[in-house]
């Protein structure tokens, strides 16, 4: 090969097509705020109805990740993703898709080593270093407070 | 007399006649600008099987048949059946073709199965081992996806650069001809690392591999690319063919007017949303099934190098930090 690998990096950078920045960054904006709108949305809602303000957190919350694994569900919380990038995986709707997925998939294999053992693929290192950062701020805020 | 020509290729004495091919394809397939072409278009993606892996053993057991019946013999005629895939322990053919009851050879060369399936074929055949040989490679998008990415119903953006796994599985049975395509050789490809890590971008880890295999074919033949009426690439799709033809340039070959590629051919780039192309083992094999031998067939091109490309690498290579070598086989067709 007359080509050293630099040079093909170069050539290949070259022959690469970007992705489309400033597209992708306005559809992640207006999904992901639509997404949190709609959100602020329930909370109102379940205030009105009378549930106290952790209540009305929690609420949100779980009627956000039953909308989203049920979209997942029926096939189209990919295509949201697809459309709108992080504006959809961000949010805990995003979330919600990276657990029911894999559920969904491994079904094939059984409920314990495919769904059981396979369903937080993806979610798993969220929670493993969310957990982690928690603890660490925790430690944080205990010494400077 | 020694068949061997050089340091990678053989041509073969007497041709080694294609008798029939197969294309089944899924559904985003047949929507695509082949999709008339193809010998079955199967509209549910899960062909009445449970998974997608069980799927894609359908695609390949009706290949398998489709290929049979259209050469005239039976099954129990091919001495051999040569069958690869991207799954792991290759259970796509596996469980395609254990019904078959036939002598099976399981091979692996990521997408470029065809072409290493065929070129295996041919020798058997040329060498005498055997009067009538099956070759089969097969993909399917969602036990790919599966394998390789993520689940399907995760929310992921692809780059630009990356490409769609054709779901499907074609199968050629080489055997004897009065006239028409035949096998004249092959040239087997050198495993080449250009150094790319990125698993979205397999045209650009494939490129350098198809490059060496095609000039190793001019240098090994004597032949130029005017000898051929097409040079035909398996899934580089469009950054793949950028770099293959400046590659080629590089080598001192232009094969800008008789290059074509299965991955830019078997989707519509800008109404299928495939960004650069298809891929997948069923790629190459398809499009050639129901393509380009067609075009043999009729006389619209004669002679032909057909050169399937695998991108070699698992998850956990990628993972590990592993760069993706690439491999193409040539196999040399000709109308006789």
């Amino acid at each position: 090969m007359n080509v050293s690998k630099k040079e093909y990096e170069v050539m290949v950078k070259k022959a690469s097509p970007n992705s489309r920045l400033a597209a992708n960054c306005a559809r992640a904006f207006v999904v992901g705020g639509a997404i949190c709108a709609f959100g602020q949305m329930l909370y109102a809602i379940f205030g009105a109805l009378g549930a106290s303000r952790d209540m009305q957190g929690m609420l949100v919350a779980v009627t956000l990740i039953f909308l989203a694994a049920l979209v997942t569900g029926l096939g189209k919380y990919d295509d949201l993703v697809k459309f709108a990038g992080a504006g959809a995986s961000v949010p805990i709707t995003g979330f919600a898709n990276a657990v029911a997925a894999p559920a969904i998939e491994f079904k094939k294999e059984g409920y314990i080593m495919g769904v059981g053992a396979k369903m937080f693929l993806i979610a798993g290192p969220v929670i493993v270093y969310g957990t982690l950062a928690s603890m660490v701020v925790g430690l944080i805020y205990y010494f400077v407070r | 007399m020694l068949k061997r020509y050089g340091g990678q290729t053989v041509l073969f004495t007497k041709p080694v006649g294609i008798m029939a091919a197969a294309s089944v394809v899924g559904p985003k397939e047949g929507e695509g600008p082949l999709g008339t072409q193809f010998d079955r278009v199967e509209k549910d993606p899960m062909f009445g099987a449970e998974s997608w892996e069980k799927a894609e053993s359908e695609f390949v057991k009706t290949a398998a048949d489709v290929a049979v019946k259209k050469s005239g013999a039976v099954m129990d005629d091919f001495e051999y059946i040569i069958a690869g895939d991207l799954l792991n322990q290759s259970t796509g053919s596996i469980f395609g073709l254990r019904d078959t009851k036939r002598p099976y050879l399981g091979i692996f060369g990521a997408c470029s199965a065809m072409g290493e399936g065929m070129s295996l074929g041919a020798m058997l055949v040329d060498g005498g081992f055997a009067s009538k040989v099956l070759c089969l490679a097969s993909s399917h998008f969602c036990s790919a996806e599966k394998q390789f990415r993520f689940p399907l119903e995760f929310g992921a953006q692809r780059p630009q650069t990356s490409t769609w796994t054709v779901t499907g599985a074609a199968a050629v049975a080489l055997g004897s001809i009065a006239s028409g395509p035949a096998v004249m050789g092959c040239t087997t490809g050198k495993m080449v690392d250009m150094g790319v890590k990125d698993a979205h971008n397999m045209g650009a880890a494939m490129a350098g591999a198809a490059a060496d295999t095609i000039a190793a074919h001019f240098v090994d033949t004597g032949r130029s690319p005017d000898y051929y009426d097409a040079i035909i690439t398996g899934d580089l799709g469009y950054v793949g063919q950028e770099l293959l033809l400046q590659l080629m340039k590089k080598k001192g070959h232009d094969i800008t007017h008789k290059h074509r590629d299965c991955g830019i051919e078997i989707f519509d780039k800008d109404t299928q949303d495939t960004h650069s192309g298809g891929s997948g083992c069923a790629c190459s094999g398809v499009v050639f099934a129901a393509h380009f031998l067609e075009k043999i067939k009729r006389g619209d091109i004669n002679k032909v190098l057909f050169v399937p490309t695998g991108a070699l690498m698992s998850p956990t290579s990628v993972q590990q930090g592993e760069s993706i070598p690439g491999i193409a086989h040539g196999v040399v067709i000709e109308n006789v």
